[in-house]
């Protein structure tokens, strides 16, 4: 029969399944091949934090959503089109997020007694037609096919059924038109010792493509074009391993060594993964006893003249704040990493959150201000991970770098970029120089910046000793003195806002003055360009502002709030850096709080705009 | 480390222009005279010394000492050493430490840098009380101790700092006396010289607040029958006449008189890299019947980490030649737009 394409501008797969469906593998090979066919696109992950909950369960249902575009995107989709289930909790869980009119493709061998009843269904609803008003549904017996297709392997029962997912995969490449060849070289690659799961799971995925080439199911196969992406060579990068990169690029850049101090937390663990696989780059990792043994170590990197990095995520940090102040103090060069998770406690380890940006800014105890940069997107994190270690060390002080859970794990396209072409990162040392009337000052400082000397330690003449104790400035001797006291507080507040002198002007999205302006940090920023994007094609007066930094804050941000008549502040935790910016700058900022778990929708942003300026 | 531009140095050198400000009698004074006097003699350039501590009063330490030195916060001080000397394998790094600081609020630092066997040398001064905040019980207080916080005796049975120490997988475990000037000037040489993390426990007196915790290893009647000092490859024996000795009774160890029924081949013979006999003699520490072990208890040479960490990288690099972080951002699935 005859099969029609149909041409469409972008399109949102979630995958769906039980933990060991393996859900997060089929979501990444189609997000490596969606890449290639040159689309732009967005991902965003969602598994349960226990390893392996019960098989079956609502709470072991793992998922993978991915944005995909002709037009440049910005997020990884508020709702999807088409919803892979691969067994009944999944359907129970997602279901309710595929709008009517979207299309579902489930394993109906999934869908036993026991795991309807597991998913908490008292009937099987591909059967009882409870779907059938809403959606397209297409019922796959893919454990039997995948099984008839593998029969003749003798390959344990189990073993094939585990290949369902690359027949769910091989189906999406051909509704999409995506080639499955690369795929296939990934799977030769990946399972290179074991030969028969190469062709096990090449089967599946060949099954599935022909399934919808073949059978008078599908009438309809979809196509997206090429993004137009700016000119240049590009990679699909995930958040954490772009940190990483970002952390050695500076290293490389500068010439320092890298010594990362870190304890295993959820959703940072990856970057330590991922630099303790760098060692030919003599990147040194250490996996502490604690968090608290982390940053310690990093800190005693950096006194010794190393770039001292340490990550973690919430808990991790309120584990920290000790440190942090002792690197405040002591004004040594760190970064320190917060993959943002839902909290309080241990909250939610696998669900992404932006509430920690009190806790970065006022989390220690004392009058300990540090720099706050934070990342925009997965790519982004390249960038202010080479930027935080820059201004770490140029004004010889901890800066807190905030990722989140979705950027850390979520992907985009990425253009990649040239070591030459980052800004110019060099260190220098104190030395011998620096030693006036026979005694070296440990904290005379730089005047344009206020930092301190670098002294480390095997450089003779330069001897010695810093602390948590208040230091009296230019000797860096221990000082009660209360003048004294107020000066240093002073100078480390006013050293930290110096570094705002390093930002350009701030970058508005529309006009700068209007309606409404969305103010946004961090990754939220997709959401809210969509929305301000989708606002201004109706006409609104509404523009959009990504703060990069939030401590300090830029110069000019104040004369451009009140150009705006509202101010709208998306964030996913119940206000945050909407208390600062009234608190800085007196403008009635209106927010937009929601801690679900996952990033605020495009929409829901919309929505709060026309609730504010109608 | 490089010795060969090491200058004469002299006890002066290692001064720093700071008053000291321990309270007048403490232990701390003596400790910090034997490392001044030591450390000349060490052979190490004076800019590769650094001295970390935490906090209490021990932890002042390195801010007399003219080397690099940095004063942390409390019980850190054996994770930001552990990064100082990863950074620079090169670097003699130094914890200062006490009960409080190293074996309370930093018991974890202490027993994983211990275990990691990073060349690093702790010393921790045991006084058995907290002396900055003045005079509460600490965790090598004995049972029932009166103080501000145990008005009416402290409930928790005492740490061993060296039984803890041989638990963690310590490489060296040595203890020394703040009196017996001569004795910690040797331990200070043994545990410089051992490659790996070496303990060194020091008792120290606090004048103030627990006055006398080791008099009876002090005063001159009664020290004879109260100290043992341990020498490699010699016989435990103590008291006046040095007539009586440790011996093992089964898996027990007893106390014999040399003469009649023993001889001196009889005792028990110091052996410092055997792990039972130093397990054991750790553990006559707080018991009243024996004498207390005092010298190198276990000295055994495993690889540093550092050592290991080096190789690794080596390896990684001889395995995959040079690699630049512009080869890794290039690498992986690409595809060129326009």
């Amino acid at each position: 029969m005859s099969k029609t394409t149909q041409k469409v501008d972008e399109v949102v797969i979630r995958f769906a399944g039980d933990s060991g469906d393996g859900m997060q593998l089929t979501g990444g090979r189609f997000t490596e091949t969606t890449a290639i066919v040159g689309n732009d696109l967005s991902t965003l992950p969602d598994f349960p934090a226990e390893i392996r909950a019960p098989a079956g369960s609502l709470a072991g249902v793992s998922a993978f959503q991915i944005k995909f575009s002709s037009k440049e995107i910005h997020t990884p989709g508020d709702e999807p089109d088409i919803l892979v289930a691969m067994n009944p909790a999944a359907l129970k869980v997602h279901q309710k997020e595929l709008p009517p009119g979207g299309t579902i493709i489930c394993n109906a061998n999934a869908f036993s007694p026991k795991n309807l009843k597991l998913a908490g269904y008292e009937s099987n609803p591909l059967e009882d037609g409870t779907l059938d008003d809403y959606y397209t549904v297409y019922s796959i017996e893919m454990g039997k096919i995948v099984a008839r297709a593998c029969e003749d392997m003798e390959l344990p029962s189990k073993t094939v059924d585990r290949t369902k997912n690359f027949f769910a995969l091989g189906l999406l490449y051909w509704i999409y038109d995506r080639p499955v060849q690369p795929t296939k070289d990934w799977l030769t690659v990946k399972f290179g010792k074991r030969p028969e799961l190469v062709e096990a799971n090449i089967r599946a995925m060949d099954v599935g493509y022909n399934y919808g080439e073949t059978t008078e199911i599908f009438t309809t196969r979809y196509q997206v074009d090429k993004a137009s992406l700016p000119s240049g060579t590009y990679r699909n990068v995930v958040g954490n391993y772009a940190l990483s990169l970002g952390l050695a690029a500076a290293a490389e850049k500068s010439g320092l060594g890298l010594f990362y101090g870190g304890y295993p937390i959820t959703p940072a663990s990856d970057i330590l993964h991922t630099l303790s696989a760098w060692k030919h780059l003599g990147i040194k990792t250490f996996q502490a006893e604690d968090e608290i043994a982390g940053i310690g170590s990093a800190i005693g990197a950096a006194f010794a003249g190393n770039l001292g990095i340490t990550a973690t995520s919430g808990p991790g940090i309120a584990l920290k704040g000790e440190a942090l102040g002792l690197a405040i103090i002591a004004e040594l060069p760190l970064v320190v990493v917060n993959v943002q998770r839902g909290g309080p406690s241990t909250g939610l380890p696998t669900k992404t959150e932006q509430s920690d940006l009190m806790q970065a800014m006022y989390g220690r105890n004392g009058e300990a201000p540090m720099p706050i940069i934070a990342s925009a997107t997965p790519g982004d994190c390249f960038y202010v991970a080479y930027e935080a270690c820059r201004i770490a060390v140029k004004y010889m002080t901890p800066v807190m770098l905030l990722t989140d859970g979705y950027l850390a794990n979520g992907s985009e396209p990425w253009q990649v970029p040239q070591m030459d072409e980052l800004i110019p990162f060099d260190v220098k040392f104190a030395d011998k120089d620096q030693i006036v009337d026979g005694q070296f000052m440990p904290y005379l400082r730089q005047k344009d910046t206020l930092a301190r000397p670098w002294a480390i330690p095997g450089i003779e003449g330069l001897e010695h000793r810093i602390g948590g104790i208040e230091k009296e400035d230019v000797t860096g001797n221990v000082s009660y003195d209360p003048e004294n006291h107020h000066h240093m507080v002073e100078t480390r507040a006013k050293k930290v806002e110096m570094i705002a002198k390093e930002f350009g002007p701030t970058e508005i999205f529309g006009d700068d003055n209007g309606d409404l302006l969305i103010l946004s940090w961090g990754g939220t920023k997709g959401s809210c360009r969509s929305a301000a994007e989708v606002l201004q094609a109706e006409g609104q007066r509404v523009s959009h502002l990504h703060l990069r930094w939030v401590n300090p804050l830029p110069h000019d941000l104040g004369e451009i709030l009140i150009k705006f008549k509202n101010v709208l502040i998306p964030e996913i935790n119940f206000g945050q850096l909407i208390k600062i910016i009234r608190a800085e700058y007196l403008v009635d900022a209106k927010g937009l709080n929601q801690v679900r778990g996952k990033p605020i929708s495009s929409s829901d942003i919309q929505q709060a705009v026309k609730d504010l300026i109608g | 480390m490089s010795e060969t531009s090491v200058k004469t140095l002299t006890r002066a050198d290692f001064s720093s222009d700071q008053s000291v400000r321990w309270c007048p009698g403490c232990g701390d004074y003596a400790i910090l005279a034997q490392t001044q006097k030591v450390f000349p003699e060490l052979g190490v350039a004076k800019e590769n010394f650094v001295f970390i501590s935490g906090i209490g009063c021990s932890s002042r330490f390195p801010y007399y000492m003219n080397t690099y030195g940095f004063h942390t916060i409390h019980g850190r001080a054996p994770a930001i050493a552990s990064g100082v000397k990863l950074s620079n394998p090169d670097l003699s790094v130094w914890v200062v430490t006490g009960d409080g600081d190293g074996l309370s609020i930093g018991g974890n630092h202490t027993i994983h840098l211990l275990r990691r066997n990073l060349d690093i040398n702790v010393m921790l001064f045991n006084n058995r009380i907290y002396g900055l905040t003045k005079g509460q019980y600490s965790p090598t207080s004995e049972v029932g101790k009166v103080t501000k916080s145990t008005p009416m005796g402290s409930l928790d049975r005492p740490f061993n700092p060296l039984t803890l120490a041989m638990g963690a997988n310590s490489s060296f475990v040595a203890r020394t006396i703040d009196r017996e000037t001569k004795h910690m000037q040797e331990m200070i040489k043994r545990a410089h010289g051992h490659k790996g993390t070496s303990f060194l426990e020091i008792y120290q007196n606090c004048n103030i607040f627990n006055d006398g915790a080791y008099a009876s290893l002090t005063d001159k009647e009664t020290k004879s029958d109260s100290v043992l000092w341990l020498d490699n490859g010699k016989p435990m024996i103590f008291g006046k006449e040095m007539k009586k000795g440790i011996r093992l009774d089964g898996n027990t160890p007893i106390i014999v008189e040399i003469g009649d029924k023993w001889s001196i081949d009889d005792v028990l013979v110091h052996n410092e890299s055997d792990y039972v006999i130093a397990s054991l003699l750790s553990n006559l520490t707080y018991n009243t019947d024996f004498p207390d072990p005092i010298g190198v208890l276990y000295a055994i040479d495993p690889p540093t980490y550092e050592d290991m960490m080096v190789e690794q990288i080596n390896h990684a690099m001889d395995k995959k030649g040079k690699v630049s972080v512009q080869d890794i951002l290039n690498a992986g699935d690409t595809w060129v737009v326009g």
